[in-house]
């Protein structure tokens, strides 16, 4: 086991992939000499060169179609999108283009690239540059949405997006670049995690939660306070939102009976009632009570940080609902 | 024109364009055709010209009015027409349709039904040939109504700055569906948007095969060695409406006489490359090739219920 911060664990996934085949370039705004704006991939420009490490223009439809276009044509691009919210400029590209051509052309050519973005309610940086948009993005057929909640899965997960031929967006959370987390020998250059395979961080029996990205940490926080009252529960991190593993979900609300969804997104049309209605027809018998959600409230983020923290799910939040349930 | 074997193929191209065309209208109107006929009947010099401009493994990227552009560079008119249908042996088995024919063994990246969607992904596909070290072109085709997306400037600016083996190809026909492009553009010579970006522009007679053809080797040559792209203005025009079902009623009266007169075919007919009999023996070949596409379409069989759901992965 060795200590790794965030930020690296995703550089060394970079750097792995792009040692590996020469065809995985990524391109996006500050990507180069700067080394990214979260530094997640620091001496990469200099060691890869211009062409392979691109700093683009602010261009985000442009250099996501660009993207298209490079990976119809033999290549693994990665495009960098500095915020969630700035990738609904480039919309189209997304949802019109990099989703559906494959299906479109009736299966003729996978599009094998990636876009790597952030969410990251917490540092009053107001409605435009925090949202989660995890649940916007799975709603496109054609589209993987991956969304790691540690070193680990970070490191993991993109070397499984960039080797996959679907467009695979991995949503990284920009207050976790700065953290150290755990990472196991044996996640060396090989680590790959399958996609719609979720993990069960903490096995339990009482109440089943589902959390993503930073809300997994949280949300285990909880369980082991809430372990000293003799509440046992179950953690589940989906690792992937699309695919999803329903299958994981559903198995264990069976055994607990009791489902929480914690996720930074907002509360309505977000991923909670996908889960809760994706598993219902498993286990409406095994229901021992309503399903619960802690999410965003349906608003615009407010800038002061008197408000925002009203917004982003905290621990607080998560042992108030876990309360209400067990 | 060089040679013989030249007109005749160029001839024989923009012929068979217009014959696709026409029997697409007929299937339209026939209600046989699902969804939208965008007809590039008037412009067919613009695609054959071009076409003719570039190497067999060169990529080509497309448009909603698409048709034109495919036949030009060699796709079969068999599937396309079968895909027009919406069938099962349609190139895209009939999920894609009129607006997203794709063949990338002709480096056909994609007919496109957004304006102005398939301009950065013809770019990417520019940055893939420098990164691959290859030698390869892309000539990117949009209408005169895509020259005013953002990706138009998006895409050409990152072009001219890296210095991408891209020619931009401007179909200006003239009508964004029923607007006059000169009622919503200043400069109503778009090509010299290219001092912008710092790169060559050139605009041009759309309807003229030779002018295109000359002019857009001439940008391909630049651009094979190194130069960087350039934007190709065709002035042209659309003899039918925006989509089958629109009457075109908007036209200033006499104006489609006049680009009548001026159509690609007719012009090419008065220049004499090509004997009387030399053209009817090509049309008669062309004829029976289209009526064998209109043939296979027909009688090809559906897509099925099991083909649903295939095809979102490429795995």
């Amino acid at each position: 086991m060795r200590k790794i911060y965030y930020r690296d664990a995703v550089r060394e996934a970079l750097d792995e992939e792009m040692a590996r085949d020469p065809m995985v370039m990524m391109i996006g705004e500050d990507v180069g000499p700067n080394g990214g704006t979260w530094k997640a991939n620091l001496g990469l420009w200099e060691k890869y060169g211009d062409l392979r490490m691109k700093d683009s223009p602010i261009s985000e439809s442009g250099i996501v179609g660009m993207g298209v276009g490079m990976a119809l044509t033999g290549m693994r691009p990665i495009v960098e999108i500095m915020f969630s919210d700035f990738m609904l400029v480039a919309m189209d590209q997304i949802a019109n283009q990099m989703a559906k051509i494959t299906y479109m052309s009736g299966g003729q050519r996978g599009v094998p690239m990636v876009i790597r973005t952030t969410i990251g309610l917490g540092r009053a940086s107001a409605a435009q540059h925090s949202q989660c948009l995890n649940s916007l993005l799975a709603y496109f057929p054609g589209l993987k949405v991956a969304v790691p909640s540690d070193a680990y899965t970070a490191k993991g997960l993109l070397k499984t997006a960039i080797r996959d031929n679907a467009p695979v967006v991995v949503v990284e959370h920009r207050m976790q670049y700065s953290q150290q987390f755990d990472m196991p020998d044996d996640a060396d250059k090989n680590l790959l995690l399958p996609f719609g395979k979720a993990k069960i961080m903490r096995e339990g029996t009482d109440l089943t939660i589902v959390a993503t990205s930073t809300m997994v940490g949280k949300s285990l926080t909880v369980a082991e306070h809430m372990a000293k009252d003799g509440v046992n529960i179950e953690v589940i991190d989906p690792r992937t939102i699309k695919p999803f593993d329903y299958e994981t979900v559903a198995r264990s609300v069976k055994k607990t009976g009791k489902l929480l969804v914690v996720d930074e997104g907002n509360t309505s049309f977000g991923i909670s009632g996908e889960i809760g209605f994706g598993i219902m027809k498993d286990v409406f018998y095994d229901l021992e009570a309503p399903m619960m959600r802690v999410c965003a409230p349906d608003v615009p983020l407010p800038f002061s940080p008197v408000l925002e923290k009203l917004v982003v799910p905290n621990e607080n939040m998560i042992l108030e609902a876990v309360k209400k349930l067990v | 024109m060089k040679d013989k074997e030249m007109a005749r193929s160029m001839y024989a191209s923009m012929y068979r364009i217009r014959r696709f065309e026409e029997e697409v209208f007929e299937f339209y109107k026939r209600g046989l055709m699902p969804g939208l006929a965008h007809l590039y009947i008037g412009e067919e010099a613009v695609a054959v010209g071009a076409c003719a401009a570039i190497r067999p493994d060169d990529y080509i990227g497309s448009t909603h009015r698409g048709h034109g552009h495919l036949v030009a560079r060699g796709a079969d008119t068999k599937r396309m027409m079968a895909e027009i249908l919406g069938k099962k042996t349609g190139y895209c088995g009939g999920k894609g349709g009129s607006m997203h024919i794709m063949d990338m063994s002709l480096g056909i990246l994609g007919a496109n039904g957004i304006v102005g969607g398939g301009i950065p992904i013809a770019t990417g596909a520019g940055y893939s040939c420098k990164y691959r070290n290859t030698d390869q072109v892309v000539l990117c085709f949009f209408g005169d109504g895509a020259s005013n997306e953002g990706t138009f400037h998006e895409s050409i600016n990152m072009a001219a700055a890296w210095d991408l083996p891209v020619v931009y190809i401007i179909e200006n026909n003239q009508y964004g569906i029923t607007v006059d492009i000169n009622r919503v553009t200043k400069e109503h010579d778009l090509a010299k948007r290219a001092i912008g970006y710092g790169i060559d522009g050139y605009t041009i007679d759309g309807n003229e095969v030779e002018t295109v053809y000359e002019t857009v080797s001439k940008a391909v040559s630049k651009a094979r060695s190194g130069g960087g792209p350039s934007i190709v203005e065709c002035k042209t025009y659309r003899q039918h409406g925006h989509n089958g079902g629109d009457p075109g009623n908007y036209r200033a009266p006499g104006e489609l006489e006049h680009w009548k007169e001026r159509d690609p075919l007719k012009l090419f007919r008065a220049k004499k490359y090509l004997t009387d009999e030399e053209i009817a023996e090509i049309e008669k070949s062309v004829d029976e090739e289209i009526r064998q596409a209109c043939e296979y379409a027909v009688e090809s069989p559906y897509p099925e219920e099991s083909d649903l759901m295939t095809g979102i992965f490429c795995e």
